[in-house]
């Protein structure tokens, strides 16, 4: 299950964009957007989410569960 | 990793040694004795003569650094720097109002290369403009890539342009030695508190080496990171400025030490400003009902530092975005989409010889002062009261009181006349509608002043501001504040020997918080 940003509640800042350690969040008409390819969860980098640490608006970078969980290379 | 992290910050505080370089600076405020006003500051009166000769060079002409300057030069800010480490109670940056004005919002945010363009333009368009500013609306330091790079670009373009920043103070050791590389000789660290338990009410978490921090801990490594980062900028002469945001119950009584812990680590000025809460922000504290201060009890508070440090009360708590003098926002006029339709012309001599013009101007207003003040100085009094200044700049009473969107209060007392803040209000002209109201809203922002200076003032509003006894003083249009208000003082007191009037306490006063009416 990658994460997903809701975008009605992003403020645009930025900062989840540069915390990503695999490139996976870029703007998109306004907003930011996660690219479910490319997100990893932030397993095997960091010990929490990057952008739902950083994220000023609580709630906003969620699990997007109609997605597959990630599953780490073996 | 986090824990030894942890460790590292904790340490890092204390670990510094600055003995004789921040003895060095510390000693720089001589300024608060000399001058007529007893106790002066860099921030709100030092001028020429009272400052080291390398510092007056570099604060002469930054508005913020510099109370003198602040009515003659302009300064901008742009807003490339949008993501921020920490969050505040006092912040919500999803709110945008164009007639909003306080930190955190802008109205569109800029690519470092659009930055530059519009620092060009602006520079063009103004040339008392001598201050870019990067102060958001994130944070600076949290956007470390846009922020340097348009520092480059517009060192490379307009070089007699001063950089300067203003941060939360959480990345600062790390770049300290890039801000002085670039020649950034004014950064401002955002300080609220120097104690965790208080920090923890003001911050519910910050992000900190790939973690997201909480509570105590939080606030501990953030107080931590900024006292070390202010002596880092200490050791390499850079001078730096302190905001505090004052908020009454949480970190009011606080600020004293928050004052003495900064300026024991060379703070060059401290700004003491009032919380802004209006619950339509929709920030944590304007939801939950926290108040900011009365303009008495700022005023107070400022007045307790300003024994132990230089204080800081002009800010206008601008926008990130924000562009000209301070008292004014002409950010409307260099939209992106205008700057980039400007045929941009930088003219570096045109820039020379207007600012020397203002030079000019500068020392005709001090030289003005002088003169009042030494027929003062004769006169025996304890009185001390404060009255509104209706200005567009300059240091010139000049502007209409019905126009005035803010008014800048002096205090008078037999030392001179000293500059202690501004109060925001509304255009009581709007054509007509809802004018009363505007009216009761002035006289509630400057209710503490016992006289109001215009350029001009209509009938009606003078008879209701003679009632709230508020004397609308017309006589001295177009002339130098500091002169004028002087030899106004002395016919008051005279007055007052005489018998002809008697000097009464004023009330107290409000600080006006909501965004502003747009002028119909």
């Amino acid at each position: 299950m990658p994460f997903k940003i809701i975008a009605s509640q992003c403020t645009s800042c930025s900062a989840c964009e540069q915390e990503c350690p695999n490139v996976a969040i870029s703007e998109k008409g306004g907003t930011f957007f996660i690219d479910p390819k490319k997100c990893t969860e932030c397993i095997g980098h960091f010990d929490e989410p990057q952008c739902v640490a950083v994220c000023p608006v609580d709630n906003t970078c969620v699990v997007d569960a109609s997605l597959p969980r990630y599953q780490a290379p073996a | 990793m986090d824990a030894s992290a942890l460790d590292e910050a904790s340490l890092a505080g204390s670990a510094v040694d600055i003995g004789e370089t921040m003895q060095a600076i510390a000693e720089h405020k001589g300024c608060g004795t000399s001058g007529g006003s007893g106790k002066a500051s860099c921030g709100s009166q030092a001028g020429r003569g009272e400052l080291p000769t390398e510092i007056w060079e570099k604060v002469k002409n930054h508005p913020c650094y510099s109370e003198e300057a602040h009515h003659h030069y302009a300064r901008m800010h742009v807003a490339v720097a949008p993501a921020c480490n920490i969050q505040c109670n006092y912040c919500n940056r999803k709110y945008d109002c164009a007639n909003e004005s306080r930190p955190g919002v802008v109205s569109e945010k800029l690519t470092p290369e659009q930055a530059a363009k519009k620092v060009l333009a602006v520079a063009s368009t103004i040339p008392q403009m001598t201050v870019l500013g990067i102060a958001g609306p994130g944070d600076p330091l949290a956007n470390p890539k846009k922020t340097f790079k348009t520092f480059e670009l517009v060192a490379k373009a307009a070089p007699d342009i001063k950089l300067c920043l203003s941060t939360n103070g959480l990345m600062l050791p790390d770049h300290v030695d890039t801000i002085a590389r670039f020649k950034i000789d004014h950064v401002t660290i955002t300080i609220n508190m120097v104690d965790p338990e208080i920090g923890s009410k003001i911050y519910p978490w910050i992000f900190y080496n790939h973690k997201r921090y909480t509570g105590l801990e939080a606030a501990k490594i953030l107080t931590d990171r900024q006292m070390q980062g202010l002596e880092m900028l200490t050791e390499r002469g850079i001078l730096s400025k302190i905001n505090s945001v004052m908020i009454p119950g949480i970190n009011d009584k606080h600020l004293v030490e928050v004052n003495k812990a900064v300026k024991s680590r060379g703070a060059f000025l401290h700004n003491i400003m009032p919380l802004i809460s209006a619950p339509e922000h929709g920030t944590a504290f304007g939801l939950n009902g926290q108040r900011g201060p009365t303009a008495q009890e700022l005023k107070a508070l400022q007045d307790v530092c300003e024994g132990e440090t230089n204080m800081m009360r002009h800010c206008r708590q601008c926008r990130a975005d924000a562009v000209g003098l301070l008292g004014e926002d002409r950010s409307a006029e260099f939209t992106t989409e205008k700057i980039m339709a400007m045929d941009v012309n930088y003219d570096l001599e045109m820039r020379k010889a207007y600012q020397a013009k203002v030079e000019e101007e500068r020392v005709a207003k001090v030289a003005a002062e002088q003169e009042e003040l030494a027929e003062l100085a004769s006169a025996m009094s304890g009185v001390k009261l404060l009255v509104a200044v209706a200005t567009k700049g300059a240091g010139l009473i000049n502007e209409h009181f019905g126009h005035a969107k803010e008014f800048q209060v002096y205090e008078l007392s037999t030392t001179g006349a000293k500059f202690v803040g501004h109060r925001r209000v509304d255009h009581y002209c709007r054509g007509g509608y809802g004018q009363e109201e505007s009216l009761a809203t002035i006289i509630r922002a400057i209710n503490d002043c016992h006289a109001v200076f215009v350029a001009k003032i209509g009938g009606c509003p003078k008879n209701n501001l003679l009632k709230a006894g508020i004397e609308p003083v017309d006589q001295y249009a177009y002339e130098f504040i500091e002169k004028s208000a002087i030899t106004w003082f002395k016919s008051y007191l005279e007055k007052v020997q005489r018998g002809e009037i008697q000097y009464v306490e004023r009330a107290e006063a409000a600080i006006r918080q909501g965004a502003l009416i747009s002028a119909a």
